[in-house]
């Protein structure tokens, strides 16, 4: 085989001993198990979130109700919980938790650490990463950042409790939220983090412009790539400006800076103004490779090709730019000039647009397809229709009038939701059932997937869904007791309805747990293309792939997705099949 | 299932105007999306025999699609613009607004009225935590300050909703449509106390105002508003001198030496 060795093998081949079990799988330099390894942190992340949205969920249900004693209170100290009633210090650790652990250490890492990871090497026809040992550094420093953020809840004071956003003078002074300890992890967690994804996001821009394989051109990439590369060019000029602010605030914290202290000339608006010029690149960092893996599944599972592929690179890089003037959206209400206001009112419905165009062309891909419905194609489809709602709601509060009143109102709550639940991380189900087969080799359980499926989508929109209702009559955000306020209390059977659909969508992702792990052993031995796909992870490595991917690096000789073309044989066309060859035929599908 | 709450200021209306116009406009995208996405989960969903068709898409639907969305989106913004500025524009607050300071600290709102002087920011103010009295034949400015973290200024009847910033000194206008009692309720986490930043808003007929005025030992009444008052209208600006004066400050109406119907 070495003859037909790349570079990269042959560098690997003179140490051809048998790898050791540290080095092959703590520490390990491949992109794979990098992937598999952040795959693993961040669905226990996603459950820890889950977890603390169920602990609000109940107070919202009961508020301070002695007759409801929060379920397990027993494991809480007083603190926190208190003879069965949550405090509103742990309440708003909660709130804080459940935002923070959700979007950097569950959604963020899925989206990016485990797919860019995993997928950018074999989807370009490179061995690995370019470089390996700062991958793996990128892995080992999101995990003592996630050992941070674990140890905030159980220091004295509790964790923080100043919100996702930290907005100061808030969070600066442990006068104003009574947490002490839990706040510098806080930053100091999301500082290491930031370093672990600027280490990823050097690697795969340096992947992607340097190591794609012979004939793989920039508009011959499967679309998950495009996204992810423009991902990482966000990651790459977003965190450093997080970072700069994290640190601002860690002074002013503890060795007395006055940043953003008013009373010694600071300026609490410079945080939400270096917040949000991260936050805003932050979210389409969130969405951006989730519609990457839509296209990829809803083009296979069509069996067409994506429908417009041009326009959705375009409006990927368009997203990637507008993204960064867009952020004074969030200020609206914060004392901002309202002429300014008015400008970002103006870029915020210019970015609508490639939004639309996308969500059209994915309508465009299933027209007069042959659509397959396995498990990552109702997670796709179900991703375009709940996207839709999460994007429109978005044109209310982009509206500045209309934003007066629905600004951190629970319609924001249903938004983010819509667009970061319905949106990103049913995305990600459907990432994680398409391609569980190349990363271990075997099947996940359909019957399990279509049953976690529409569980998920129902109890989804029923949590959800009537949130938007309570925004519109004006319930605002993160508040511990909606009883305090009489016009709210009207609402206490929807709170319980919410509340115990919320606890049942918590619930059914027991099943996705389980069917994950049980495939991980038991599951059916997967073929090395169990979807028919085109891209170079199916058609040239098997599965799983061996450390260095690809036995001879394969040659591209057309774009990812010609499904159905009339001069194949088959209804798939590998990027690597040379000239009008048919592709040689394999089992069925796996529904 | 909640609604919009009962609209009581002079501008809600516009608000909820554009409010119902996107719901319209999102409302009819949304359905059509979405039966257009479940005709087709079941028009083209795989049967025997069934094969794609291939295509790379298609220019001319491509462009239609881009500059429907685009146009929708310029049309809501545009509209978008007139209310905006009208409600949040400086030069745009009333020239005969009544004047009240409202700071915000965890967890009250203090409400500062001018005292027997007629004037805001003196050491005879009266102060009202967590109630704000108005009177209703007039508009109101809130002079928003915070004297610790940030806190938002929300009345859901009137629209309103601003966020308190230390450090800065945030004007807030409206007039109510009606008399009666109303939400005010803090919408930015603030703390552990968050939840019990409420308190009420009571808009006064003018005759209860000054009598309210009164009882409270608080500032001159006010006389009867000066219909269509503009600010060539109120001459001497004098009075105040001593506010600074970005300051809105009662005018035309708070002090007697600029009351010409009642001298």
């Amino acid at each position: 085989m070495a003859t037909t060795m790349t570079d990269a093998h042959a560098a690997h081949a003179q140490d051809h001993h048998e790898p050791s079990f540290l080095r092959k799988y703590v520490f390990s330099e491949d992109h794979k198990v990098i992937g598999i390894q952040f795959l693993f942190m961040s669905l226990f992340f996603l459950m820890i979130g889950g977890l603390l949205a169920a602990i609000m969920r109940w107070q919202l249900a009961y508020p301070t109700d002695p007759s409801r004693p929060l379920p397990g209170a027993g494991l809480f100290p007083e603190t926190m919980v208190n003879a069965g009633i949550i405090l509103p210090e742990f309440y708003n650790s909660a709130v804080t938790m459940h935002g923070t652990i959700m979007i950097f250490f569950a959604i963020m890492p899925l989206l990016v650490g485990v797919f860019a990871n995993y997928l950018i090497p074999l989807q370009i026809g490179a061995p690995d990463m370019a470089f390996p040992k700062l991958n793996m550094m990128s892995f080992w420093t999101a995990f003592v950042a996630g050992l941070i953020i674990m140890a905030g809840f159980f220091v004295e004071g509790g964790h923080s409790a100043a919100g996702w956003t930290q907005y100061v003078p808030l969070s600066a002074d442990p006068e104003w939220t009574g947490v002490y300890t839990g706040q510098q992890l806080w930053l100091i967690a999301m500082t290491v983090l930031g370093f672990s994804s600027l280490m990823g996001a050097v690697n795969y821009i340096t992947t992607v412009i340097n190591m794609r394989a012979p004939g793989m051109t920039w508009l011959r990439m499967p679309l998950p790539t495009w996204a992810l590369f423009i991902t990482a060019i966000l990651i790459l000029l977003a965190i450093p400006v997080l970072t700069g602010a994290l640190i601002m605030l860690l002074f002013d914290q503890t060795i007395g800076t006055t940043f953003f202290t008013v009373a010694t000339g600071g300026e609490p608006l410079l945080w939400q103004h270096m917040f949000w010029f991260f936050g805003h690149p932050e979210v389409y960092i969130l969405i951006l490779p989730a519609m990457g893996f839509v296209s990829e599944i809803i083009s296979a599972g069509s069996r067409k090709p994506v429908f417009g592929y041009n326009a959705m690179v375009l409006a990927i890089v368009a997203i990637g730019f507008i993204g960064w003037i867009v952020w004074g959206h969030h200020m609206f209400q914060s004392g901002m000039n309202p002429t300014l206001g008015m400008s970002f009112m103006v870029t915020t419905m210019i970015i609508a647009v490639p939004s639309a165009i996308k969500t059209f062309n994915w309508l465009g891909t299933m027209w007069r397809g042959d659509l397959h419905f396995h498990t990552p194609m109702l997670h796709a489809v179900a991703f375009v229709a709940m996207f839709v709602i999460g994007g429109l709601s978005g044109v209310f509060v982009a509206s500045t009038p209309v934003d007066i009143f629905l600004h951190d109102t629970y319609f924001v709550v249903a938004h983010i939701h819509y667009v970061l639940f319905g949106g990103s991380l049913f995305a990600i189900f459907g990432a994680i059932t398409f391609w569980f087969p190349k990363m271990f080799g075997r099947m996940m359980n359909s019957s399990l997937g279509k049953i976690h499926f529409w569980l998920t989508l129902l109890f989804f929109n029923l949590t959800f869904f009537p949130m938007h209702n309570l925004g519109i009559a004006g319930m605002m955000r993160r508040i511990y007791d909606f009883t305090q306020y009489e016009f709210l209390t009207q609402f206490q059977g929807l709170q319980v309805f919410i509340s115990w659909s919320a606890f049942l969508l918590v619930a059914t992702q027991v099943i996705f747990a389980f069917n994950f792990i049980y495939s991980l052993f038991k599951g059916a031995e997967a073929p090395q293309n169990p979807w028919h796909a085109n891209s170079l992870e199916w058609t040239a490595a098997p599965s799983p792939p061996p450390h260095g991917n690809f036995e001879r690096t394969p040659t591209v000789y057309r774009g990812p997705y010609e499904y159905s073309h009339p001069d194949a044989a088959d209804d798939y066309w590998p990027q690597n099949a040379p000239g009008h060859a048919a592709p040689a035929s394999e089992p069925a599908y796996a529904e | 299932m909640g609604w919009l709450p009962e609209a009581v200021s002079t501008y809600a209306d516009r608000i909820d105007g554009i409010f119902y116009l996107i719901l319209v406009i999102t409302g009819v995208i949304f359905v059509v999306v979405e039966a257009v996405l479940l005709l087709f989960v079941f028009k083209y969903r795989h049967r025997e025999g069934r094969a794609a068709h291939y295509t790379h898409g298609n220019t001319k639907v491509e462009i239609v699609w881009t500059a429907i969305p685009a146009l929708l989106c310029v049309l809501i913004g545009v509209l978008s613009i007139g209310p905006w500025l009208e409600i949040r524009n400086q030069a745009n607050i009333p020239a005969d607004a009544y004047a009240i300071d409202l700071t915000a600290k965890q967890f009250e709102w203090n409400a500062s009225y001018p005292g027997p002087d007629g004037r805001l920011g003196t050491a005879d103010d009266v102060i009202k935590r967590n109630q704000i009295h108005i009177p209703g034949d007039r508009p109101v400015v809130v002079t928003l300050r915070s004297e610790d973290v940030i806190h938002s200024f929300f009345l859901p009847e009137f629209r309103v909703k601003q966020d308190a910033v230390p450090g800065m000194e945030i004007p807030v206008w409206f007039q109510a449509t009606r008399t009666g009692e109303f939400t005010l309720a803090c919408a930015e986490l603030c703390g552990t106390g968050h939840t019990r930043m409420g308190g009420r808003l009571i808009v006064h007929s003018a005759e209860d105002f000054n009598a309210w005025l009164q009882s409270e030992g608080a500032g001159p009444p006010l006389g009867p508003r000066v219909a269509e008052a503009s600010a060539e209208d109120i001459p001497d600006q004098e009075a105040s001198a001593d506010v600074p004066s970005e300051r809105p400050v009662a005018v035309g109406t708070a002090s007697p030496s600029t009351d010409h119907d009642h001298p």
